[in-house]
């Protein structure tokens, strides 16, 4: 079946692309760009948007999906239609699952749950073996089978040694390490450090927890050439260091997620559990900073770090609640009106840090508008305002402190695999 | 006259005029307590549950013949382990007891905002009775009325907390009561355990005891915690008593008369020496009865309020 | 304040504290055995008159107390405003006294019978006598003065508002119109 595109512009900054332009898609393939004829028009449904973009679909490269382990809060198959419905066409997933991601098993387990779906599933695999902190996973198996890049997210690799062990193993393979970076010895609290934890009276995480692995590993990372990855930077000093880093020429790359340039710690005065993230959420002076960091590349990506979790393990006392966030339907909203409209990133920054850099880092094709390649884009009007219904999310759970929240910017359709998601269904082309 | 709000979280943002109301109020009861029969009728059928997630054997005994005295129906539901760890979420476990149909919830919990949860499930009034490391805001009141009762005023005065201020519910609760009555509130400890960003409260900090004794008219002498890991944070007790303990030479050293107040149970010979707990000076069991009298106070205020 | 009559003036009020000393003390026989307890507000400082008169008429002293019965009283949950609570003042033994409760006005009764349950909890008076300045009737209890300065018939929309110079501007008793807001209908 063909379909077309019509009255979107073409944005791709890798190519230097951004033309109002016509698309006619064949069985996944961009088979024409631009003026289309009668002919074309006849075998192809058409979708016609207004004032929207396309772009290389968006990818979200930290994700958790929660399969295998916890069925109940999230699947391979909900965490992608959550993908899709917040207009993203790939996810690498974390592997703190339970069992952890940790074998190739598991690995070719989860690319299999996602195969036939809109959405691509990349599993990111565990650094140390059962994500224990003790001795490296098999990095060469693991990558054979697929996982694109090695964590131990929801902590940090354990000691430097293993760090670099991890780092000196993995140039063979030539993938990313990502840190969670956290001093488990200064993170055992419930929200950031300061005067607003104080009056709460909630036990503090001070934000040198995040700054010291930081530190700790891009110093590793420079004196073994190592790759690292930075996951949900939230600190003013982590984003300076990064800064430095990047400066003197060592491969550091670093993501944030919404929550970390859209709420503060003021939020947490409410002592709702959805603003209960690792990180925590900090101050304004550090949300400047990320935003900073992002407007001048020190920051390269914008990763959810969507983190289902059931209603009934929210719904704890404040220093017992999971942490985290429902993020992949929210995104995108949240970063054309906190980002886009507020002027800090154009459209072309934006697919930067939401399509195209995490392939880089990932080391995955980055998808391109020609004749030929396979049509993998995700369609959005930067315009259209909206609000965030938690009870309409895709995911299986519902935990956002963005309910309600008033969004200028909507995601209307993404494609890949031959397959469309439009108003909230999928369809295979 | 009734309080602003239906619960008592805390003293944060709690009214100079609600503060002398309770503090008004517990007046009355305190005379309560002198007669022959101290029981009086007020509170009858109404029904209170207290609801201790963590040991406090004093603060509920307090609480509850506060209760009993006020002719309320009490009901106690005490353990030590949170729900969390039995499977039962929090929101259920106060959800069923809810549906027994009480009036009033006394809630002591280890994690803070547990108070202002219950606010959002539950219909009943809602008393904090100690949430995490928050507040404490009954505690703050009986020692304000102690220290009205002794000298007659709080306008003015200087009051110092000492001990393990960054893990104590009572030090916060007396800063924001104390500093809305007009009195000035300093805290002193070890570095350790005292919270930088305090200063932003307009806190005054003291690491010399001595100083803070000079200094104050009142000392507020808290408990060090052994239970809240305080090992990490000094050196030993040996050595906290020596540089921190309230002791009659140190007093002595200042010719000048000093409200000392605990509020128990105190570790004799640590933050404070025996002679200094049985001196003078201190009102520690005046707190206690002035304790009950307090929570008779705030029992009254809000479950009689329509 | 819309006054319909005035019940009592100032004049009429001293003289009628005058005649309550004297029944008092007539119906007791002296003032051997009385106490004297005043209920807050009012009632407490036509206590104090009463107690003043007594004194000096049988030239003798004799205790007087205050009692504020609010926690004793059975309308907190029907009344928009809370009750304002303050102290009992009783600092002497009751038990086996002739206790002299004194009150401004007797209405339903419901706050005698608070200071009577709140008196019984202090002790075990001999006799507990009702002397009160103005009965306006509609009781509610089964309760009745012992000694009674004014009866004043009134219908359920008029007010009876005693004032006295210790907290007010004048001493006197006005009979009055209910305020809107608290009538009944």
């Amino acid at each position: 079946m063909n379909i077309i595109i019509k009255g979107t512009t073409l944005l791709n900054p890798e190519q230097k692309i951004n033309e109002k332009s016509d698309l006619l898609i064949s069985d996944g393939i961009i088979k024409k760009i631009g003026s289309l004829n009668d002919g074309d028009y006849k075998n192809a449904k058409v979708y016609d948007f207004n004032n929207a973009y396309s772009v290389p679909g968006l990818f979200d490269m930290h994700v958790h999906l929660r399969e295998p382990g916890r069925e109940d809060e999230e699947t391979v198959l909900t965490g992608s239609n959550s993908a899709a419905a917040g207009g993203f066409t790939g996810v690498a997933c974390m592997p703190n699952t339970n069992p952890p991601i940790d074998t190739a098993e598991i690995v070719k387990f989860i690319k299999e749950k996602s195969q036939s779906h809109l959405v691509d599933v990349f599993p990111i695999a565990t650094a140390t073996h059962e994500r224990k902190g003790e001795g490296l996973s098999p990095m060469l198996e693991l990558s054979e089978a697929g996982a694109v890049a090695f964590s131990d997210d929801g902590n940090a690799i354990k000691s430097a040694s293993l760090l670099r062990n991890a780092f000196e193993y993995t140039k063979m393979i030539d993938k990313v390490i990502i840190d969670h970076c956290e001093d488990e010895s200064l993170a055992e609290g419930a929200m950031n450090e300061g005067i607003t934890s104080t009056v709460l009276g909630l036990p503090p995480i001070p934000s040198i927890a995040e700054d010291i692995i930081v530190m700790r590993d891009i110093i590793t990372a420079e004196y073994t050439n190592g790759k690292i990855h930075i996951a949900h930077i939230s600190s003013k000093n982590a984003v300076d260091m990064v800064r430095q880093a990047k400066k003197k020429g060592i491969y550091v790359t670093a993501e944030a997620t919404p929550h970390h340039f859209t709420l503060t710690e003021e939020t947490v005065k409410s002592y709702d559990t959805n603003y209960k993230m690792n990180p925590p959420l900090r101050t304004k002076e550090d949300v400047d900073a990320i935003i900073e960091g992002l407007k001048d590349g020190t920051i390269d990506c914008i990763a959810s770090d969507h983190a289902p979790h059931a209603i009934e393990e929210k719904e704890h006392e404040f220093i017992y609640a999971p942490n985290g966030v429902v993020g992949l339907e929210t995104t995108l909203g949240l970063v054309l009106t906190e980002l886009y409209h507020k002027k800090h990133l154009s459209i072309e920054k934006l697919v930067e840090k939401l399509s195209i850099n995490p392939r880089i880092i990932l080391k995955l094709p980055i998808p391109q508008f020609k004749e030929g390649e396979k049509a993998n884009l995700t369609i959005f009007d930067p315009n259209l305002i909206w609000t965030v219904d938690i009870q309409k999310f895709q995911s299986k759970c519902r935990n956002s402190p963005f309910d309600k929240r008033l969004l200028t910017g909507k995601m209307l359709a993404v494609i890949n695999k031959n397959k469309i998601y439009y108003e909230n269904s999928f369809f295979t082309i | 006259m009734s309080l602003e709000s239906k619960h008592l979280l805390g003293l944060y943002g709690t009214s100079r005029e609600d503060i002398e109301l309770i503090l008004d109020t517990a007046r009355t009861f305190r005379e309560v307590l002198e007669r022959p029969i101290k029981k009086v009728p007020t509170l009858q059928g109404k029904t209170v549950v207290n609801l201790f997630f963590e040991a406090s054997t004093r603060t509920r005994i307090s609480f509850e013949l506060a209760q009993k005295r006020l002719s309320a129906d009490t009901i106690n539901f005490t353990t030590s382990t949170s729900s969390t760890k039995k499977g039962e979420t929090f929101k259920d476990t106060v959800r069923n007891i809810e549906a027994m149909k009480v009036d009033m919830i006394v809630v002591r919990h280890e994690s803070a905002g547990v108070p202002q949860f219950l606010t959002r499930i539950s219909n009943a009034n809602i008393i904090n009775a100690g949430d995490g490391t928050h507040e404490h805001p009954t505690q703050a009141l009986l020692d304000m009325y102690s220290i009205k009762e002794k000298l007659n005023k709080l306008e003015g005065l200087k009051v110092c907390v000492v001990g393990d201020i960054a893990h104590s519910r009572v030090a916060l609760s007396n800063i924001y009561g104390l500093t809305t009555m007009g009195a000035k509130v300093s805290v002193c400890g070890p570095s350790t355990m005292i919270p930088h960003s305090l200063i932003k409260l307009g806190v005054k900090i003291y690491n010399d005891i001595d100083k803070a004794i000079q200094e104050n008219d009142v000392l507020n002498v808290l408990r060090i915690q052994l239970e809240r890991k305080a090992g990490d944070r000094i050196p030993s007790l040996r050595e906290y008593r020596n540089y921190f303990g309230i002791t009659t030479e140190r007093l002595n050293k200042f010719n000048k008369e000093i409200i000392i107040l605990h509020p128990g149970p105190i570790n004799r010979g640590i933050e404070i020496s025996s002679e200094v707990a049985d001196g003078p000076y201190q009102v520690i069991l005046d707190q206690v009865t002035n304790g009950v009298a307090v929570r008779m106070a705030v029992l009254y205020l809000l479950g009689t309020k329509n | 304040m819309k006054i319909k009559a005035i019940v009592i003036d100032e004049e009429g009020l001293k003289r009628t504290i005058i005649r309550l000393a004297h029944e008092i003390l007539e119906r007791n026989k002296g003032s051997k055995n009385i106490i004297l307890i005043g209920m807050r507000t009012r009632g407490e400082f036509l206590a104090n008159r009463i107690h003043k008169k007594i004194e000096e008429i049988d030239n003798s002293k004799i205790l007087l107390g205050v009692l504020d019965a609010t926690l004793y009283r059975d309308d907190f949950r029907r009344r928009l405003k809370q009750p304002e609570v303050s102290v009992t003042n009783i600092t002497f033994d009751i038990n086996e006294k002739d206790v002299i409760l004194i009150d401004d006005v007797l209405y339903t009764g419901r706050s005698v019978r608070a200071a009577l349950d709140a008196l019984m909890d202090l002790g075990r008076p001999n006799t507990i006598q009702l002397c009160v300045l103005v009965d306006r009737g509609h009781r509610e209890l089964p309760i009745k003065a012992d000694f009674v300065g004014k009866n004043i018939p009134t219908s359920i929309n008029e007010e009876v508002k005693v004032q006295m110079k210790e907290i007010d501007e004048e001493d006197s008793v006005y009979l009055i119109e209910t305020p809107d807001e608290f009538k009944t209908t």
